[in-house]
């Protein structure tokens, strides 16, 4: 068996390479269409004042989008690297939308942002807008399909395990693409990335307004971020994640442990609005409830029940015997591939084949287990319960003082009166909070789903590669110098950009420095 | 027509063509910039030559890179024990291909940011190591694929790589790196003389002559390699099952060290896949001395795609073979998805690919003509 260490390695390998990459891509996401919203209205007007707005915010999205494209490369090749088992189990699936993410939107995004920063005098200012645009439908198309391989990983459909290749394979690929938590998490997420976009923009602004720099920039930013930051967030809190949280048992599980539900409640459930959730006690500590909330939250009805922790692991110890049986075909199908007894019984209890894997937790042979066994693999379905109770309040605690501040700040652009000082300095201070809500939520979306990396197929301590703990521990530090490295020059080059402002009113930004000669005919 | 298209068999020989053509996609385009950036510091001597150099692909490498990643992608999505395999095998040797690919996005876009020397030929380093490395790299995997290499698969296939890095590292793999490290530096050449002008193009004229030369000599000599039987080969010897499901412990190989002439031998016509792998990177070399920089382009763009289309073609049907447990082997017959994911991702192909190269051409037509010291120091912004 795999060593718990090298597992958790790779757990924390990915946790890093993920979350960091997770910093850049929504800003990506956000800043992509706030540029071709801002140049749209540039061509529609032809005021020049809003192609200097799309220069600008152009410079600081292009020293994001580098460090966004740097480490995705990881990301597409770490699947391979570090979780090998994971990728030959699920690659006949999981690899498909990846690779369509590659030639349907990656592509498209990559080719033309060198026209969107090269092409400003090689263009018309039409043919340059669609440049824009073709960009931003890139960066999310592609969150598109890289959530619908995630979703699949929270809600495996379309898919069955085929004994004869040992992997599951595809059996409907419009439903691994209409996933309804894939869409339910696209909304959320793009979503959440917009108004990491106009957090950006309006904090930048904020600060030139503070300054009082750059006030005709800042102030039409202020603008076109305050409202489209409304609009995003009320989408990530509406169309929140958690309509897609009623729909597999370990969706249940996770929307169990977020709320800290130990028991089953009468529809509909009240919401736990604070306590502390104990894992040794099985119970949530001086719990506050809301009456009826989560019921409505989670079911968006009256009267659909949301099963408690204690029914869920009652239930996963069900599929956990069933999930023998079908481990047992499986052992005999390997032997002899032509067992009709053996196929049959595998078909009829297949789909609980990965709940017999969590007792490899315990025991090499599934079929050796103790009832013990069984009982501690059916409770090790439930993931860290106060970690996600937590970070959930946090990261929902988040999107409501955004909603608030973008509220405020729409409200003060209405009115006559210039926007006081507070307000400015509120929007500064604001600018980490959708970064924090976004990496919060991925880590209750993904920790949550733990102990699977599929969830219900397979338990992410099978998934791994064969790798050395030294081998891990070495990319491990490298990632951590090089993301560090580059973390720092980021957030250098991204202040002295902001430092420098726009060059306002000149047909071509000099390129570096002060003083550069403009040879306007050169340009040519 | 349909029914043909889509029956596993076939599905898995066009997959097995489409991997060739994204690695090949992926040689010629990032292929130059990648030459470009090991380029780097012996075309290019002071900053606005380096600008010159760097602009010549600055607007184009990030769609290029692409087809890196979606290589990567498809083999995941159309090979997925390979992918399984040969990433997780090659373990720390992936992991420097990553730190230099990492390098050259930042390397590309941070590098003008700031006038300070000590900045720039920080990044200049950064470019080199992203081009450089990784045309080494990529070359060392291709000839420890033509060895093979050490690993097996338990009865659930968790593959189990038996090797070591420094395994990895062995006289035949090195010398394969030798040839796709020059091959690239060729073609990064080429893309230098025609895209650049001045001391750039004319310094990359030099160098380009010397390697392409270098390239055609290296290659035979590869070919001469596998003549002798020093790089190994594997056969199939059991019967091919092409439609069976993708198990790949159902079969026998057995190591022979003349199966990676035996395709060429059955199919002579063949060996004119390899016989163009050394005379087109020669006219590229001729191309160079006589200037004509449209021609050495092609050339060399024909020569990458034939030394890669040589080691495609010497190996078929294995893709990956084991050394230590030569059954075990990854085959275009038992490596590949299944029939509905195969056959869903080449209708997504046939829809994306067209799209992908007619745009990209739009691209490139835009951005036609040469970059010179006045135009990158007159574009401003719009520039590296």
């Amino acid at each position: 068996m795999t060593s718990p260490l090298l597992v958790e390695l790779s757990r924390l390998q990915f946790a890093l390479t993920a979350m960091y990459h997770f910093l850049f891509v929504p800003l990506t996401l956000g800043l992509s269409i706030m540029l071709a919203m801002m140049e749209t209205v540039y061509v529609m007007t032809g005021r020049t004042i809003w192609r200097d707005m799309v220069k600008f915010w152009g410079v600081l999205f292009g020293i994001n989008f580098a460090l966004g494209v740097a480490t995705g490369i990881t990301m597409e090749f770490q699947f391979g690297m570090n979780w090998a088992y994971y990728s030959h189990y699920v690659g006949d699936v999981f690899g498909a939308p990846l690779a369509i993410e590659g030639l349907m939107a990656f592509f498209l995004e990559a080719t033309f942002v060198g026209l969107f920063f090269f092409g400003w005098e090689k263009l018309s200012a039409r043919a340059h807008l669609v440049v824009t645009w073709l960009v931003a439908l890139g960066t999310n198309f592609s969150a598109l399909w890289i959530l619908i391989a995630n979703g699949w990983m929270q809600n495996p459909i379309g898919s069955a395990f085929n004994p004869d290749t040992m992997r599951m394979e595809v059996t409907d690929f419009m439903a691994v693409i209409f996933n309804p938590v894939a869409q339910a998490k696209f909304v959320h997420t793009v979503s959440a990335g917009y108004v990491c976009g106009a957090v950006f923009v309006l904090g930048v602004s904020a600060y030139y307004m503070l300054r009082g720099r750059h006030i005709e920039l800042a102030k039409r930013s202020f603008v076109i971020a305050s409202a489209f930051g409304i609009a995003s967030s009320l989408s990530v809190i509406v169309l929140g994640d958690e309509s897609g949280y009623a729909i597999t048992d370990n969706q249940k599980m996770k929307l169990a442990a977020m709320e800290a539900m130990w028991e089953t409640e009468p529809a509909p459930a009240s919401f736990t609005a604070f306590g502390i959730p104990s894992m040794s006690d099985r119970t949530t500590h001086f719990a506050v409830h809301i009456p009826w909330v989560m019921g409505l939250i989670g079911t968006r009805s009256i009267d659909k029940e949301i099963p408690g922790i204690f029914e869920l692991v009652q239930k996963a110890e069900g599929r956990i015997r069933d999930g023998l049986t079908a481990y047992d075909a499986l052992e005999k199908l390997k032997v002899n591939h032509g067992d009709a007894a053996a196929r049959a019984s595998f078909d009829a209890t297949s789909k609980d084949l990965g709940y017999a894997l969590l007792l490899k937790r315990y025991i090499d042979d599934p079929r050796q287990a103790t009832d013990d066994q069984i009982k501690q693999a059916a409770w090790s379905t439930v993931p860290e319960v106060p970690a996600i109770f937590f970070t959930f309040r946090i990261m929902v605690l988040c999107a409501f003082l955004l909603l608030a501040v973008f509220a405020i700040s729409l409200w003060h652009t209405m009115r006559e009166t210039p926007a006081p000082r507070w307000l400015f300095r509120i929007a500064l201070i604001a600018m980490p909070l959708p970064w924090l809500a976004a990496e919060l939520g991925w880590f209750v979306s993904e920790f949550g789903r733990q102990p699977w990396i599929i969830e219900g197929m397979l338990p992410t301590f099978l998934a791994t590669s064969e790798l050395g703990i030294p081998d891990l521990l070495i990319t491990i530090l490298g990632f951590t110098l090089v993301y560090g490295v580059l973390a720092v020059i980021e957030v250098k080059l991204m202040l002295q950009a902001i430092a420098k402002g726009p060059a306002v009113g000149a047909n071509i930004t000099p390129p570096i420095g002060e003083g550069t000669k403009i040879h306007l005919a050169a340009a040519q | 027509m349909i029914d043909f298209l889509f029956n596993y068999e076939t599905l898995r020989i066009i997959w097995w063509v489409l991997l060739g053509v994204l690695l090949m996609g992926f040689a010629v385009t990032d292929g130059f910039d990648m030459g470009v950036g090991a380029l780097l510091p012996f075309v290019a001597k002071t900053d606005i030559e380096r600008r010159v150099a760097i602009n010549t692909v600055g607007p184009v490498w990030e769609g290029n890179q692409v087809w890196f990643i979606l290589g990567g992608g498809a083999i995941f999505a159309a090979w997925p024990a390979l992918y399984a395999l040969s990433f997780s095998g090659f373990y720390l040797a992936m992991f420097l291909v990553l730190f230099a690919l990492i390098l050259r996005p930042v390397g590309f876009k941070y590098r003008s940011k700031r006038e300070s020397p000590r900045w720039r030929s920080n990044w200049d380093w950064a470019l080199f190591i992203g081009g450089a490395v990784p045309a080494l790299i990529f070359g060392v995997a291709v000839g420890n694929a033509l060895r093979g290499v050490p690993f097996h698969f338990s009865t659930d296939l968790r593959p189990f790589y038996e090797g070591t890095l420094f395994g990895l590292l062995n006289p035949v793999a090195l010398y394969c790196g030798l040839v796709s490290l020059t091959m690239l530096v060729m073609h990064g050449a080429a893309w230098l003389a025609f895209k650049a002008e001045g001391p750039v193009a004319d310094r990359a004229r030099v160098i380009g002559g010397k390697v392409a030369l270098a390239t055609a000599v290296l290659f035979a000599g590869g070919g001469v390699l596998v003549w002798l039987g020093l790089l190994g080969g594997y056969e199939v010897t059991s019967a091919i099952v092409w439609d069976g499901p993708s198990n790949p412990l159902g079969k026998t190989v057995i190591a022979n060290s003349s199966a990676w002439l035996r395709n060429f031998r059955a199919t002579p016509a063949l060996c004119l896949v390899p016989a163009l792998g050394i005379v087109a990177p020669l006219v590229a070399a001729a191309g160079f001395r006589a200037r004509r920089e449209g021609i050495t382009f092609l050339a060399s763009k024909l020569g990458v795609l034939c030394i890669i289309a040589t080691v495609g073609l010497a190996m078929f049907p294995i893709i990956l073979p084991s050394s230590s447990n030569p059954g075990h082997s990854l085959a275009v017959f038992d490596a590949s998805s299944s029939r509905a994911t195969l056959r869903n991702m080449l209708i997504a192909t046939v829809i994306f690919l067209p799209l992908i190269l007619a745009y990209t051409a739009w691209v490139y037509s835009v951005l036609w003509g040469k970059v010179s010291e006045t135009s990158v120091r007159g574009a401003g912004s719009s520039a590296y």
